[in-house]
């Protein structure tokens, strides 16, 4: 820093370790809720140290289910459906817009702006401001309580096609001069040059887009009806809100940190990743 | 925006964009032009029979105080969720920005709540103020004696889904915050050192202005995200409640629409939302263009 000042180097270190831990105490309490026995959830004040019933109360809410309804069903299956849908979002995402970005870029036809445009118009029409009409389209081609209903609707991505685009944009056209005479065809050139220089902006994206697919909520609570398909998100909101019992928290904060433990660990071990998506995707 | 050197192609390109394209008309072209139009009909409760009504949906929803009342819950949830949000990670980033040791590491400790979904931070805050269980209840009720129970306190509902929205989206502003201070020029801050402005001052003077830019740029994303993006909260924790005190306009349409299958009300509550999308996303858009030129 520009001068030493002890006092007030103590107090940016004092503040930035009260957020820390004020923002963490959520979390810490969940784990500590689901670490103790059922009993003891339901006596205040709660402990705020760490009880001896974790592997149990993970063990029944991963294998076995609880209580009525989506709880039920165990854990692993909704965790395997968010999963699915998580990465089939990302994937998905990834690969048609890549290619969209290819076909704008690289080419010249009639309507490419067009086409351009009508992607772009996807940025200014999120799920909220359309639900019914989009529900009803999926209910008319019978994808209701499918896989491909959780995930294809949501794949269009102007924000990833413009990211491609972008970096496209910037791929020195010498290389593609150097392709040609080497007698590469368009698609020889993407597969071949393109995709892997690509490689740094596509782990970004997918780290961005992994974490939105598995946190995906309003979605998939219209088009699933059936326990089978529900997401973790999901399944965890619905066994909070059960009016016939009493919450039972200490499985409750077990599916809480179950549902938040795959992208937490995306995000903290691909953190490099992670922050180029967010900053390019706003570009 | 045009490469020099292109491909030869006619169909390819074509082929390229098709499941892009496909995929946008059939879920959200062709749905946004059915919520326009369901807005200007009306169907009658058997189906079958509908007539276009003009603006009598509009009408019928303008005039209503429901909605005005979650048109002024919307946007004072809006507003402290950004105004928080910017505030307090503001005031991370510039502390976190100072300290030499242990950036990195206090960056790595901040930027998880991200990767937690709304709905989640919903259920999270629930279990923390839950007025039977909840330690930090307890702590109010017990220990300072104030009374709090947000299942039947409107005020205290907004206050907690204004609180879980802005935890969730700390980790974005102070990233975005931290770039932006990192990015002042060190020879900037050391002029002003040099000729004697203190901490406190060169914030103000020379930080503050520079950062505004990132500072408007984040309050857009924090708006959008506060009326877009916090539906989960809200249904994981309130469900509008109590008494409609935290019902902002996203959940009423859901709510309306899905719920309550009045589709021409739904529908004009979405035409009215989709023209504040677009006017947010064309201020972001605009304000990117003048940023590049900085």
């Amino acid at each position: 820093m520009v001068e030493n000042r002890p006092l007030l180097t103590f107090l940016s270190h004092f503040v930035v370790l009260s957020g820390v831990v004020i923002i963490a105490f959520p979390l810490w309490m969940t784990f500590v809720g689901s670490t103790h026995d059922q009993t003891t959830m339901l006596r205040a004040p709660l402990p705020l140290w760490p009880g001896e019933h974790m592997l149990e109360n993970y063990r029944t809410v991963l294998f076995q289910g609880f209580g009525t309804g989506a709880a039920r069903t165990p854990l692993y299956v909704s965790l395997l459906n968010s999963l699915i849908m998580a990465l089939g979002v990302c994937v998905g995402k990834i690969a048609i817009s890549i290619i969209a970005a290819y076909a704008v870029v690289y080419f010249r036809f009639p309507l490419r702006m067009l086409f351009f445009w009508l992607i772009f118009l996807t940025l200014m029409l999120p799920v909220e401001v359309r639900i019914v009409p989009t529900y009803q389209v999926v209910a008319s081609l019978g994808m209701v309580d499918s896989y491909s209903g959780l995930i294809v609707p949501l794949i269009a991505s102007a924000t990833a096609t413009f990211l491609f685009r972008q970096f496209f944009l910037s791929v020195p056209d010498e290389l593609t001069e150097a392709a040609r005479i080497d007698g590469a065809g368009p698609v020889r050139f993407f597969i071949d040059i393109l995709l892997p220089m690509s490689r740094t902006s596509i782990a970004a994206l997918f780290v961005i887009q992994f974490i939105y697919g598995w946190n995906q909520y309003l979605w998939p609570l219209l088009i699933t009806t059936r326990e089978g398909f529900y997401t973790v998100v999901m399944t965890l909101s619905r066994q909070v809100n059960t009016v016939d019992a009493a919450p039972t928290w200490n499985w409750i904060m077990a599916m809480a940190m179950l549902a938040m433990l795959p992208p937490v660990l995306v995000v903290v071990f691909m953190q490099r990743q992670f922050i180029k998506g967010l900053v390019d995707t706003e570009k | 925006m045009n490469k020099r050197v292109t491909f030869n192609a006619k169909l390819l390109p074509y082929l390229l964009l098709a499941p892009q394209i496909a995929v946008t008309l059939a879920f959200f072209i062709w749905p946004s032009g059915q919520a326009l139009w369901q807005s200007v009909i009306l169907e009658d409760a058997f189906g079958g029979n509908t007539r276009f009504v003009g603006l009598a949906n509009f009408e019928r929803l303008l005039s209503n105080e429901g909605y005005w009342a979650s048109v002024r819950v919307t946007l004072f949830f809006s507003f402290m969720v950004a105004s928080l949000g910017l505030g307090f990670s503001l005031l991370l980033a510039t502390m976190a920005d100072r300290v030499v040791r242990g950036a990195i590491a206090y960056k790595a400790l901040l930027v998880w709540p991200y990767a937690v979904a709304p709905a989640v931070a919903g259920v999270l805050f629930g279990f923390l103020f839950n007025p039977s269980i909840g330690i930090v209840a307890w702590f109010l009720n017990k220990g300072i004696g104030y009374e709090f129970n947000y299942v039947i306190n409107g005020g205290q509902a907004l206050f907690l889904v204004i609180l879980a929205a802005t935890w969730n989206q700390i980790s974005y502003n102070f990233l975005f915050f931290l770039a932006g201070l990192q990015s002042i020029p060190r020879s900037l801050i050391e002029a002003a050192a040099i000729d004697g402005a203190g901490p406190v001052w060169r914030f103000w003077t020379i930080t503050f202005p520079l950062l505004s830019p990132t500072g408007f740029f984040l309050l857009v994303v924090n708006i959008i995200y506060a009326f877009f993006g916090t539906f989960g909260v809200i249904d994981a924790m309130t469900k509008g409640g109590p008494a409609r005190a935290t019902e902002i306009l996203v959940f009423k349409v859901y709510n309306d629409g899905f719920r309550g299958q009045d589709f021409g009300g739904s529908a004009a509550q979405s035409a009215i939302l989709m023209a504040i999308v677009v006017a947010l996303t064309v201020i972001q858009f605009r304000f990117i263009e003048r940023r590049i030129q900085y």
